[in-house]
């Protein structure tokens, strides 16, 4: 990691920050294993360093963030309640779609956080026209647009980046490359693996950026948000990180598209693990406090757990609520 | 013949497997297929069978590897396209409505579109609102293609070989809750299940319930509960909703005069909501009860369990609609 300019309270907060997201998704796989969570679940496990670089550089409270499925960790970092959070995870009442979402689909739109989608690429206008829509209004707020690689081929994120960058939307596509798409690896889905090249045909801006070194990602980020922030013009990065995880909770057959000894290489790069070399070489906290910090964070986790599993399932009449803003769907079977 | 016994996802294969060794035109196409082994494992050992040039993975682009299909299809090869569900069909509406449904219409006869687009329909496991639709209602309101939602592992097997033959865009409907269902298939027989052909799939003298994929075994539940209070079901398994056997559903209903039409879909403007029309406009003087429908709720689908299984048709909600018209 070269040196840089933050501060050691920065430097604590994003530690914090990743190991509280790790804490957290690691319940989510245990709630699943549980059977409390069910559905389609998947955890930002190895990714961790990619959202807190980005989203420490927004305002939050004033740009968005939208993302597909992988959603746990974006809204956390946006300020959105853990326990509403996990209780949402879980189907229930208390949760920010009261038990309506689940993993896929977490929203908290008042702190900027628009979710939290399930078809692979399908989010991607919706992001786009956020940021029209902040344009529109003649706000400076910025939206971060998360993808992952696989999403990176659909069509209609071809016709988001022409309409992005033809009518200067402030949107900052980030290509998550993790390597994979479910069981497909990259170069079995991409006729051209460096995804960042997916904004030269339309003459945006784009890069392709670290995702596991959380200091350089946080300097990147924070230089392309001031950027588009100020231009008013769309901006692409590809952004290298790995998932450590299976695709989904459900997901336990990964060694059809990866070895053992591929991913254990891939460990290497951990993102927590390698905040805390920089920490200890730079005697900016010791082994001790990491430790208290970690166990802080599984005695935090084990709360929200708690706290989120005491909330009551929907009652069934729940069901036609929402709908319509102004009106209920016709009723019964 | 061997006879053995298949699931539904085993029985599926065991046709894939056999049609294409028999013809070099017949492929797969579709996403985490090969080397994943499919999501649902349907096409579990075909990469390492037929290697990369016949078991395509595709990128998740559903748009795009359908309109391939369907212009290799209008070249003679018989695609078999997998959609990992339906719900992600969506994305390729327009390929298979706009574009495979009318070729040959618009081409005056010159060109054939002899494609197979199959995958899970419907509700699994709170999936949520983006993972969970029933697509059939969607297609079999479309002329230009045949649309089939088996519901036994025999017709998994005999409909998909008819529907690989068949010269027309097939939209083949499983369900995530009947790959693990059995059933005896006598392998390299050539059996195969025409369509326009329903299926009795239980006796009965007082009441049709008519339904087809995984709903038929929701009546069938029903309908035992309901002999046990002296009322006789007939199950009816539509299992080709295009064509659609009329001859079949109105012969029931004239033997039993009662009708219930079952299915997973929204209840407003689905498919079964065309069968319940179809048997009032030419059932009338053999009803003696309004023909009844049981759907799903009109509600995008949501995720907790105990929503999700509010919404979706079971066999209290069938016994419910049966007593109501007595
Ligand atoms: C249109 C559509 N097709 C297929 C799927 C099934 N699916 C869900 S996630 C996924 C892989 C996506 O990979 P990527 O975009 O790289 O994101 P990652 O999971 O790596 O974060 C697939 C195929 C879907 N949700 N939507
Ligand atoms: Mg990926």
């Amino acid at each position: 990691m070269k040196p840089n300019q933050e501060s050691p309270a920065d430097l604590e907060l994003y530690y914090r920050q990743m190991v509280q997201i790790r804490a957290f998704e690691n319940r989510c796989n245990a709630a699943y294993r549980a059977g409390k969570a069910g559905g389609y679940l998947h955890v930002y496990i190895g990714m961790e360093a990619t959202a807190v670089g980005w989203i420490n550089s927004l305002k939050i409270g004033w740009d968005y963030v939208i993302t597909a499925y992988r959603d746990h960790a974006h809204p956390m970092l946006m300020g959105s309640d853990p326990v509403k959070l996990m209780a949402e995870i879980m189907g229930r009442k208390d949760g920010y779609s009261h038990g309506k979402g689940g993993s896929m689909h977490l929203y908290d739109i008042e702190k900027g956080f628009f979710g939290g989608w399930g078809i692979v690429g399908g989010h991607t206008p919706l992001g786009a026209g956020l940021a029209f829509g902040s344009k529109y209004k003649g706000e400076d707020r910025v939206t971060l647009n998360f993808l992952g690689d696989g999403a990176a081929n659909a069509g209609v994120f071809f016709e988001t980046l022409n309409m992005a960058a033809l009518w200067d939307l402030p949107c900052i596509f980030i290509i998550e490359n993790n390597e994979f798409a479910m069981g497909t690896r990259l170069e079995y889905h991409a006729a051209d693996t460096e995804l960042a090249k997916r904004g030269y045909p339309f003459g945006m801006k784009h890069e392709r950026l670290d995702g596991m070194d959380v200091l350089q990602v946080r300097q990147d980020a924070k230089r392309i948000v001031d950027w588009v922030r100020k231009n008013q013009k769309p901006y692409l990065v590809e952004v290298m990180n790995y998932r450590f995880a299976g695709h989904g909770a459900a997901d336990n057959d990964r060694q059809l598209y990866r070895t053992k000894e591929e991913e254990d290489k891939a460990l290497h790069r951990d993102p927590i693990e390698r905040l805390e070399h920089y920490l200890l070489k730079n005697n900016v906290m010791s082994e001790e406090k990491m430790e208290a910090i970690r166990e802080e964070y599984e005695t935090w986790a084990d709360d929200v757990m708690e706290k989120a599993d005491a909330s009551p399932h929907p009652d069934p009449s729940e069901v036609y609520d929402h709908v319509y803003t102004d009106m209920e769907p016709e009723k019964g079977h | 013949m061997p006879t053995v016994n298949l699931t539904y996802r085993e029985a599926l294969r065991a046709c894939i497997i056999e049609e294409m060794e028999a013809d070099q035109n017949v492929f797969v196409m579709g996403e985490d297929i090969g080397r994943y082994q499919g999501t649902f494992r349907v096409t579990q050992g075909l990469f390492d069978k037929f290697g990369p040039k016949r078991i395509i993975d595709t990128p998740i682009v559903e748009p795009g590897f359908t309109g391939i299909a369907i212009g290799a299809a209008m070249t003679g090869l018989r695609p078999i396209v997998e959609m990992m569900t339906m719900s992600f069909s969506i994305l390729a509406l327009d390929q298979i409505i706009n574009h495979a449904a009318k070729i040959h219409y618009m081409t005056g006869g010159q060109a054939k579109v002899p494609l197979v687009v199959r995958g899970p329909g419907g509700a699994a496991n709170q999936l949520s609102a983006q993972h969970s639709h029933s697509m059939e209602g969607w297609y079999a309101h479309t002329p230009g293609l045949k649309v089939v939602a088996p519901a036994t592992a025999e017709d998994a097997y005999g409909m998909l070989r008819t529907a690989i033959h068949d010269d027309n865009p097939v939209i083949f409907t499983e369900n995530p809750g009947l790959y693990g269902v059995k059933g005896d298939i006598e392998l390299n027989s050539g059996f195969s299940v025409p369509f326009g052909k329903a299926r009795i799939a239980r006796q009965g003298t007082d009441v049709s319930l008519i339904a087809y994929s995984r709903m038929v075994s929701v009546c069938e539940k029903a309908a035992e509960e309901l002999e046990a209070r002296g009322i006789h079901c007939e199950v009816i398994d539509v299992r080709s909703l295009l064509p659609l056997d009329t001859e079949t559903i109105f012969a029931s209903v004239a033997k039993t005069h009662r009708a219930v039409v079952v299915y997973e879909d929204w209840k407003s403007g689905s498919f079964g909501a065309e069968i319940a029309a179809r048997i009032g406009e030419q059932c009338f003087d053999e009803l003696d009860a309004p023909v009844a429908r049981v759907g799903g709720l009109n509600v995008p689908m949501p995720y907790s369990r105990v929503l999700e299984l509010e919404c979706i048709p079971n066999e209290a909600n069938v016994i419910e609609a049966v007593q109501r018209l007595n």
